[in-house]
């Protein structure tokens, strides 16, 4: 295998990840020096610190979006409540406007008339955002597989389920704390960390958007007429 | 896509009963739409407001966003299934769904009920009175903007919770009535836990009346705001609070007693105009009503079994099943196919929190039930929103929507 | 509820009332049901709302497939001052599914009405707004009838996963 020492900004401008790459192995190897060092710093300290510091925050005041629909909804205003308080994560700003919310727990079960407004809510909603599906209803139409209902993964893309009928508070809070996890960005693998199988992620076949028999495909955009 | 596709065109023709008031001016109506997401509405309810300023001119509901086709559902289960399906129903009075249900069912296999499952019924129906009414002070108060009581609801609602779940091991839809009885007896904790609720209960109730009470804002919120006479509300086949808030008495419990509740000795709090103070004061006195009759029903438990006896109703105890051939076969052909009951139909009202809970269920000699119904105080109750609140202000109509307490659930089915 | 000889005495001033309005009268596990014609259901329910029985309780509908005719209406009554219930039984022929509307005797059948329309198919001739309520307005289709499908979506086990649509082709 040839070593080959590629210069900094010399030839074609390499990838972004290629030149920190190589730069990162320049520190390591102690060759940078002067500008090139300071350089490096102020990125590496800059990146990495600043976007797990605005995760850190985001994750720890995050504003829900006042959204009940059914019975999960009763259960997630008593984690709302003193017992379980939701607060004590900084939480508790629930925003009656989608346009200042980051997160809609969709507590529930989604009617078929109901789809579209919701649709229409996250779309109003400004990234970053997350959805929760709270319940066995608005994950997998729960207990009530008829006409009336719509799994809520048919419509939009949600960061976690909670399963239950309804799932106690402490379940939610569990469910919670997965999406803070996932917003600081150290949500663990779950069951790939335990058996060992890290790099095994499913591969979806080639899907085609058009055929929309296809589940976790949703187009996004057009809601008008909703 | 046309611009105005045809649900658009379909909606755009509800017509309104409100006209401009006022002669040779222009009076400009708004027709603003609440809804269906929206802080103040409990539940998914849309309402289209016509509104003259800020005074409502008339208001159309529009309902159907949280509908479940619990009844389509109900017909494919055999109806020691349909319980779990049917309780999910009016989610806040879960345990007063599947009463109603069991009843109907009863009637049909005509099976007895044996004391001590009537008192147990008893004591889990007004416990969860209890928490329907805390949830709805929480919730009432929330819309007003007094905030804390919020809290304070909840804490006394985690007590009954609590209840629930030593009993049957879930806080909410426990699937604790079954037909004949109820699924197990109460475990030995149960009684002294109880009591310690009921010692707290009524000192707690008067702390969230002293809030309200003598706060002027609550005040001219709620006194003299959207009063609906009696003759209306029995015209519109309105029930239960609003009924007894606006002077008569009748409450299912005291005319037509179910489930040994003649057994009991209760009052029936009854306002006399039937505005929203007398709304938040009718339901806030049938909670001291209702620690009344637990506790009488607590210190009167009778011993006995906790479900009836007809093995082929229900199941058998797990002791049997060692000893006795016949057991095993009824437990056999409960948990596979279901008791069948005979050809009937039978409704079966009881007294929801929200007035006059029904279940209508139709027997055709098979182990599944052709046609259930539930008729739900709340979808019924819900029409009489714009008569009490033409000519209010719309805050008021917020006041009123939160006083009516509507429960969609029930409501969309 | 009146017992059976009540039911009986009730049956017959309806008859008086308007013969061909009592079609045949039910009474099992002590509730009295009362038969009605489909066209005469305003003057019974009117004669029985003068007989004492003002409170409509609830109106609802059944399909009693395959028995023809086979959308039933019914009409559960309650007197209050007797603490008396009766049920009116309409049934109307799914190819004629039209029954008079009873809201100007009882206001409160508005709601329940459009309901029955929006899950069974009978309209309901002189009801001031009959529009779906519960199902979204452009739907086509009677959820509550019988041969109505449950729809739903196929769970996918190891058998029918290749040929479920989603996830695999």
């Amino acid at each position: 295998m040839e070593m080959k020492r590629e210069p900094l900004g010399g030839g074609q401008p390499p990838s972004d990840f290629r030149s920190r790459q190589l730069l990162a192995r320049d520190m390591i190897n102690g060759d940078l020096e002067g500008e090139a060092l300071q350089r490096y710093a102020e990125q590496a300290v800059m990146t990495t610190t600043l976007d797990k510091a605005v995760a850190w925050a985001r994750g720890n005041s995050l504003y829900p979006l006042t959204f009940g629909l059914a019975c999960c909804a009763i259960e997630q205003i008593t984690a709302v409540g003193s017992r379980m308080d939701i607060a004590r994560f900084g939480w508790e700003a629930f925003r009656a406007s989608p346009r200042q919310a980051d997160l809609i727990i969709l507590s529930g079960r989604v009617s078929t008339k109901m789809a579209p407004v919701i649709r229409r809510l996250y779309d109003q909603m400004l990234d970053p955002k997350w959805a929760i599906s709270m319940g066995a209803c608005c994950s997998s139409t729960g207990v009530y597989n008829n006409y009336a209902l719509v799994a809520s993964d048919k419509f939009m893309p949600i960061d976690v389920h909670v399963p239950g009928c309804p799932p106690r508070p402490e379940a939610l809070m569990h469910g919670v704390l997965r999406l803070r996890d996932k917003v600081h960005g150290t949500d663990p693998a779950g069951w790939r960390d335990r058996y060992g199988a890290t790099g095994t992620e499913e591969v979806w076949p080639e899907t085609d958007p058009s055929n929309t028999a296809e589940i976790n495909i949703f187009p996004g955009g057009d809601t008008a007429g909703a | 896509m046309a611009l105005t596709s045809d649900y658009r065109k379909r909606e755009e023709s509800i017509t309104f009963s409100a006209e401009p008031a006022g002669q040779g001016e222009t009076h400009e109506l708004l027709t603003l739409n609440i809804g269906p997401h929206h802080p103040a509405t409990h539940g998914v309810l849309r309402l289209i407001a016509t509104l003259e300023g800020e005074v409502v001119r008339d208001i159309k509901p529009i309902i159907g966003y949280v509908h479940t086709g619990i009844e389509k559902t109900a017909e494919q289960k055999s109806y020691w299934k349909v319980i779990p399906v049917i309780e999910r129903m009016d989610y806040l009075s879960y345990y007063f769904n599947a009463m109603a249900f069991c009843g109907a069912v009863e009637t049909l296999l005509d099976v007895e009920v044996p004391p001590r499952a009537q008192y147990l019924r008893v004591i889990h129906l007004e416990l969860n009175r209890i928490a329907s009414h805390l949830f709805w002070l929480a919730t009432g108060a929330l819309d007003l903007g007094a905030i804390s009581i919020f809290w304070y609801c909840l804490r006394e609602r985690e007590m009954i919770m609590d209840l629930f779940e030593m009993s049957s091991g879930q806080r909410m839809h426990t699937r604790y009535f079954q037909v004949g009885g109820v699924v197990e007896d109460i475990p030995r904790g149960f009684p002294a836990k109880l009591r310690k609720f009921l010692d707290v209960m009524p000192s707690r109730a008067d702390q969230y009346a002293d809030v309200l009470e003598n706060n002027q804002i609550a005040f001219e919120r709620l006194h003299g705001v959207c009063p609906l006479d009696e003759e209306t509300l029995l015209k519109i086949g309105v029930t239960g609070p609003l009924l007894r808030a606006a002077g008569n008495p009748w409450d299912l419990r005291k005319a037509a007693p179910y489930s040994s509740y003649e057994n009991f000795d209760f009052k029936i709090p009854v306002g006399t105009v039937g505005d929203n103070y007398d709304r938040f004061r009718v339901r806030l006195a049938e909670i001291y009503e209702s620690v009344k009759i637990v506790s009488q029903a607590l210190e009167g438990l009778p011993e006995g079994p906790f479900i009836t006896t007809d093995r082929k109703v229900a199941l058998p105890p797990r002791h049997e099943l060692a000893t006795s051939m016949e057991a095993l076969i009824h437990h056999f052909k409960l948990v596979t196919e279901g008791f069948r009951v005979p050809t009937g139909e039978a409704y079966y009202p009881i007294e929801g929190p929200r007035g006059e809970l029904g279940c209508f269920v139709r027997a055709d000699g098979s182990a599944k039930p052709a046609r259930v119904h539930m008729r739900d105080p709340s979808f019924v109750n819900l029409q009489a929103l714009a008569p009490m609140v033409r000519g209010a202000y719309i805050a008021d109509m917020i006041a009123t929507l939160a006083m009516l307490d509507p429960i969609l659930g029930g409501i969309d089915r | 509820m009146p017992d059976a000889t009540g039911l009986e005495l009730t049956a017959h001033e309806l008859r008086e009332a308007d013969s061909g309005s009592i079609l045949g009268t039910e009474f099992h596990r002590g509730r009295a049901t009362l038969l009605a014609n489909a066209e005469h259901v305003v003057t019974v329910l009117s004669t029985l709302q003068n007989k004492g029985y003002t409170f409509l309780a609830s109106l609802h509908g059944c399909d009693y497939y395959p028995e023809e005719p086979r959308l039933g209406v019914l009409y559960e009554l309650l007197d209050m001052k007797n603490v008396d219930r009766i049920t009116v039984k309409a049934r109307v022929p799914v190819d004629e599914p039209r029954i008079a509307s009873v809201v100007e005797l009882f206001p409160g059948a508005n709601h329940p009405e459009r309901e029955v329309y929006d899950m069974f198919g009978v309209v309901f001739e002189g009801h001031p707004d009959l529009r779906r309520i519960l199902m979204p307005e452009d739907y086509e289709g009677f959820p509550q009838r019988r041969d109505f499908p449950v729809g739903g979506e196929a769970v996918l086990f190891t058998y029918n996963e290749q040929t479920s649509y989603g996830k695999w082709h």
